[in-house]
């Protein structure tokens, strides 16, 4: 008995079902277009349809609890198993940067002349993972929550704004064991430090556009994820997480362009203005002209460009 | 025809409904990596060539649904219900015709909202939020949800992550989160048969609550018994096509009769799965 075709047993039962077809149903359905006539004098709307984008964001807004409820049962859910538990929050940044100490600084020595160099590479580092696993994030939000999508209604932008906001958290525990590894390092307490909030709030609003741009592109072709990894790990050795730009810009083997299309990509500023706000012999020369234009550019073009990308396409996730 | 219905406020109206379901990779090759690049290679052509598989899941269902009504969905597996039944809550989209509905239709479940290595306790926070409820309305019915499931009835265990619950546990927690919530549409599909005995009939008795609220209450189950206690109205599919609408008895007698079930007895699964998704050639 293969897949296709009828089995046997509803053959035999074929007079039956005859018979019941020629029983004259009770409440007899309208034709075709009495149906819709009907459903338009009450006034009932079509299910499963796009709402407009302000309704949108409304619906979004009347969600915010649920978002941010969503982030922190994930984030919490992670180290549960673990005997250490939440310790593991901040251990796992502490660790990254251990090995990117050990790799970097003593194996390598790839100081190229940063002075403050640890500070330096930790901060790009985690500056970039946030990015990174954002997007990655972002691109497995509704590929990966099928069973979400399908069983619940809410607006599906609160699936990958959920996930870069778990990656905020995330990063705040990251940028607490930064702030130990900055004194170790003697980097004075300065106001500058006082920038990192606005730098984050910008580098949120671009990472939340692009998941959404990526989290549309993943719905529909789930292969993407797989190629992701690659993309990301390229564009980490063009952002100068593990050396300065400026340094780069130096040495005038790189044509003009280059090194300000590197300068000017968005993970790279955002990592510099970072470095900028946090370690004090980060100067403000080694930043690229405009660079907080950019960076609330490229955080405006991603981020409302992005949900209007995501938007458009709200009723066909999770179908099909 | 149209004027015997003025009197009754309709809330789910479907119009010559059909649902068809592509499933990718089950041409020649089985979703090797040859017919994959084929696939991708050969975009423009037709569905079949591609290696789509087209299965027409629903058929040409037409019916309207009132308010204050609780409407059965029985037919054997594979006979279309639970997808028409997420057609109407707006989860799946229709190839031909409408479905015109009355506020937001939603399905009781919230099973995908909830994680496991949580307690009981952040899961009832996290489902009621994941359903639309605010802040306060989860706060208000906290401890009413957590009665219902009588998790507690055993110790306390709504502190416990829920990997540690027992199925039964799992599903009655869930079953009262997500029933937890008024709805103006309630689609249920077979969330009866959770539970031990005490526990379903608290579960019937709640949804004839429901169904008090809201305005109408859709149930799937291949429980007679409890589509029998619960719903006036029975929709009998077959094979995604409508073959009656009517009175439960007046259906159930029908049904019965075709599944062979003789006595009214309730039978959980009737039938095997019949080919009831029959692809079409396309």
């Amino acid at each position: 008995m293969g897949p296709i075709g009828p089995t046997p047993s509803p053959r035999v039962k074929a007079a039956d079902v005859s018979q019941v077809l020629d029983t004259p149903p009770q409440t007899p359905p309208p034709a075709g277009g009495d149906l819709a006539a009907l459903a338009a004098r009450h006034g009932l709307s079509v299910s499963g349809a796009r709402p407009s984008l302000p309704e949108y964001v409304r619906q979004l807004w009347a969600r915010r609890h649920f978002i941010t409820a969503f982030a922190t049962a994930k984030l919490t859910a992670q180290y549960s198993q673990a005997k250490l538990g939440q310790v593991w929050q901040v251990m796992t940044p502490l660790l990254n940067a251990a090995v990117y100490y050990f790799i970097f600084g003593v194996l390598l020595g790839t100081k190229h002349g940063v002075p403050d160099y640890i500070p330096f590479l930790v901060t790009g580092v985690f500056i970039w993972t946030f990015t990174q696993s954002s997007i990655m994030a972002g691109t497995r939000a509704i590929s990966g929550n099928l069973g979400l999508v399908r069983a619940l209604h809410f607006p599906r932008a609160a699936l990958p704004l959920s996930f870069c906001l778990q990656q905020l958290q995330q990063l705040l525990f990251s940028m607490a064991a930064l702030v130990v590894i900055l004194l170790c390092f003697g980097v004075p307490v300065g106001v500058s430090w006082l920038l990192a909030l606005p730098v984050l709030a910008l580098q949120f609003t671009f990472n939340a556009g692009v998941s959404m741009v990526m989290a549309r592109m993943g719905a529909k072709t789930p292969d993407i994820a797989q190629l992701m990894p690659f993309v990301l790990r390229t564009w980490m050795y063009v952002s100068g997480v593990m050396w300065s730009i400026d340094k780069l810009a130096d040495k005038d083997s790189l044509p003009h362009a280059v090194t300000l299309a590197l300068a000017a990509n968005p993970a790279a500023v955002y990592i510099d203005l970072m470095r900028f706000a946090l370690i004090d012999s980060f100067h403000a020369s080694q930043l690229p002209a405009h660079v907080w234009a950019i960076a609330v550019g490229w955080a405006l073009v991603a981020g409302v460009g992005g949900f209007i990308y995501f938007w458009k396409a709200e009723e066909t996730y999770g179908r099909g | 025809m149209a004027d015997n219905t003025n009197d009754r406020i309709p809330t789910v109206v479907a119009d010559g409904v059909d649902i068809v379901y592509r499933v990718n990779g089950t041409g020649a090759g089985r979703g090797s990596a040859t017919a994959a690049l084929n696939r991708i290679m050969r975009r423009k052509q037709t569905e079949k060539a591609a290696g789509v598989r087209r299965v027409h899941a629903v058929r040409d269902v037409s019916f309207v649904a009132y308010k204050g009504e609780a409407i059965g969905l029985i037919g054997t597996n594979g006979s279309g219900k639970s997808t028409l039944l997420k057609a109407v809550a707006g989860l799946l989209p229709v190839e031909n015709g409408r479905i015109f509905t009355h506020g937001q239709p939603s399905l009781l479940g919230v099973n995908a909202a909830l994680m496991n290595d949580l307690t009981g306790e952040r899961n009832v926070h996290l489902g009621g939020l994941a359903m639309g409820m605010s802040r306060e309305q989860v706060r208000d019915r906290y401890q009413e949800i957590v009665d219902f499931s009588g998790i507690n009835e055993k110790g306390d265990f709504i502190t416990l992550p829920m990997r540690t619950y027992s199925s039964g546990m799992a599903a009655r927690l869930r079953f009262s989160i997500a029933a937890a919530k008024d709805h103006d549409v309630l689609l249920i599909d077979e969330a009866l048969a959770t539970g031990d005995r005490s526990f379903q009939k608290r579960s019937e008795e709640r949804i004839r609550e429901l169904r008090k609220h809201a305005g109408t209450v859709f149930l799937v189950s291949h429980n007679n018994k409890s589509i029998r206690d619960t719903c006036d109205r029975v929709l009998w599919l077959e094979r995604g096509e409508l073959l009656m609408d009517g009175p439960t008895e007046d259906v159930l007698k029908e049904y019965e009769a075709f599944t062979g079930d003789k006595s009214a007895k309730p039978k959980p699964k009737p039938k095997p799965k019949a080919a009831a998704k029959v692809p079409v050639p396309s």
